[in-house]
C-alpha cells in the first residue's frame, strides 16, 4: 500500500537541496498547493523547479522564488509573475524558456524511456539556437532533449490506496506526464479510496509511477 | 474594432472544425461562432468549451488557455498537456486563431518576443504554428503609434517558418497563397489606397 504522509514528511522524504522538482500545474489550476506550501516552509534551497509558471506573485511557487530557493526554472509562460523578471535581471535566477508543446512532449519522451525526439516546434526560431536539427520528408525540425527530475509534485483529485490516480477537469494539465518523468513522485488528492473503487476504465495514472499521497489541506 | 477583427475571423470557420482561440482579440472569436457548430479546443486539456459561467457554475479547477473560468458543452473530454500538444503538432486541430505582433509579405508571423526586453513567454504558440492546419491571425492593422505591422521584413524574431493562412485587420482580410498576401475582402468603407499606405508590405489584390 501506498504511503500516506503529511506534505511536510513528503517534502522532507523526498526533496534535497540542488533537486530537479517538476511541479504540476496550469497557472495555480491542478498546482499541489499544499506540497508547495510545505516546500516553502522548508529549507530546501537551490533547486531547480520544472513548472509551466512559476505561480503569481508571492502566491505558490511565486512564493518559492521569493524565498530565494529557485536557482534555475525550466517553463513555458513566466510572463504572469513580474517577479520571474525581476530576478533573472538580479542575476539571482536562470530561466530556460521552451515552447510548451515540447516542454510536455519533453516529459513524456523522459517518462516513455526515449533518447529524444524531432520536433517541428521552434525550428529557424531562437528557440532552436544550438540545437541539432534535420530535414525529414523535406520539413525542418528540431532535436529536444528529454526533460527528467529527480521529484515530482502533483495534483489529481482522487486516489485508490495503491496510488492510481483520477484527475478533476482541467486540474489535469501537466500533472499525468510529470508522474511518468520523475525518479519520485508525490501525489496530492482530495481523497484517497479503497482499492478497487476506482474504475479501471477511468485510472489515467495507474500506481506504478506514483510513490507517496499526500491529502490536499489548500485548495483554490 | 477588436469586435469588427474577431466577428470577420469567425467567418473563417466552418461547421465541424475544431479550433484553438489565443488570447487577446482570438478569444472574442468565441462570441460570433454558432453555439455547437465549432468544437473549441484550450491547450491546458479541454475540447469542447463552453461560455463562462453562469451564477452557480462557477468551478475553480476549469479555466481555458488564458486562465478565465469557462464552462464544457456536452461532449466535452479533457486530457493532459502532452495529448493536447500531440493533438495540435499531430494535426488533428483544424484552425487556430492568434495575435501577432508583425507579419511579414509572405504571412511569416513574429507573436512572442521583443529584441531588448526579457523574454519569459512562450506558450503555445510555436506549436500551434507548426501543426494546426489552418491559422488565422488576428491583429489590429497599425500599431498604436500608428507604424504599419505587415512589413516588407520582420524586426521581431519569427515565431515559426511556417505562415499564417489569413490575416485580418480592422482594414481588410488577407490570405496568404503562394509565398504572398493576396487580398480577400476590403472593409466596407476602406479604400485600396488608404489600405496600401497602412501597409508595409505588398500585396496583391486577385
Amino acid at each position: 500500500m501506498m504511503k500516506v504522509l503529511s506534505a511536510e514528511e513528503a517534502v522532507a522524504e523526498v526533496v534535497f537541496d540542488g533537486a530537479t522538482l517538476m511541479v504540476g500545474g496550469f497557472g495555480l489550476v491542478g498546482k499541489p498547493l499544499t506540497l508547495v506550501r510545505a516546500l516553502n516552509a522548508s529549507a530546501f534551497k537551490d533547486l531547480t523547479v520544472i513548472s509551466n509558471n512559476l505561480g503569481e506573485p508571492g502566491k505558490g511557487l511565486g512564493e518559492t522564488l521569493r524565498l530565494g530557493k529557485v536557482r534555475r526554472a525550466i517553463g513555458s509562460y513566466f510572463t504572469t509573475n513580474p517577479d520571474v523578471g525581476a530576478a533573472v535581471l538580479a542575476g539571482k535566477l536562470e530561466v530556460t524558456l521552451i515552447p510548451q508543446g515540447t516542454m510536455a512532449e519533453a516529459m513524456r519522451a523522459a517518462g516513455a524511456g526515449l533518447g529524444g525526439f524531432y520536433t517541428p516546434t521552434a525550428a529557424g526560431t531562437r528557440l532552436a539556437e544550438g540545437k541539432e536539427t534535420r530535414v525529414l520528408r523535406g520539413r525542418e525540425y528540431v532535436l529536444e532533449e528529454p526533460l527528467h527530475a529527480d521529484v515530482a509534485l502533483i495534483r489529481a483529485h482522487r486516489a485508490d490506496k495503491l496510488g492510481n490516480l483520477v484527475y478533476w477537469k482541467s486540474a489535469r494539465n501537466f500533472n499525468p506526464v510529470m508522474a511518468t518523468a520523475a525518479k519520485t513522485v508525490v501525489a496530492e488528492v482530495d481523497e484517497i479510496v479503497e482499492v478497487g473503487a476506482l474504475d479501471p476504465e477511468i485510472i489515467v495514472t495507474p500506481h506504478l509511477y506514483v510513490d507517496r499521497l499526500v491529502i490536499a489541506k489548500e485548495r483554490l | 474594432m477588436k469586435e469588427l477583427i474577431a466577428r470577420r475571423a469567425a467567418r473563417l470557420l466552418q461547421p465541424g472544425w475544431v479550433v484553438n482561440l489565443g488570447i487577446g482579440i482570438p478569444t472574442l472569436v468565441a462570441k460570433y461562432v454558432d453555439e455547437g457548430v465549432v468544437f473549441l479546443h484550450s491547450e491546458n486539456g479541454v475540447l469542447g468549451v463552453g461560455p463562462p459561467p453562469g451564477p452557480g457554475e462557477l468551478d475553480v479547477n476549469l479555466i481555458d488557455a488564458g486562465k478565465r473560468p469557462i464552462t464544457v458543452r456536452p461532449g466535452a473530454a479533457y486530457f493532459d498537456s502532452a495529448q493536447s500538444f500531440a493533438m495540435i503538432r499531430g494535426g488533428h486541430v483544424n484552425a487556430a486563431v492568434l495575435g501577432a505582433l508583425q507579419v511579414d509579405g509572405q504571412g511569416i508571423i513574429a507573436n512572442w518576443a521583443i529584441p531588448g526586453e526579457l523574454v519569459l513567454g512562450v506558450g503555445g504558440a510555436m506549436d500551434l504554428l507548426s501543426g494546426v492546419r489552418t491559422v488565422i491571425v488576428v491583429m489590429s492593422h497599425t500599431t498604436r503609434e500608428g507604424e504599419p505591422k505587415i512589413v516588407s521584413q520582420l524586426t521581431l524574431p519569427k515565431s515559426s517558418l511556417r505562415p499564417a493562412d489569413y490575416l485580418v485587420t480592422e482594414l481588410a482580410t488577407f490570405r496568404v497563397r503562394d509565398g504572398g498576401l493576396v487580398l480577400d475582402e476590403l472593409v466596407e468603407g476602406v479604400s485600396i489606397d488608404e489600405l496600401k499606405a497602412r501597409t508595409a508590405a505588398p500585396f496583391s489584390t486577385a
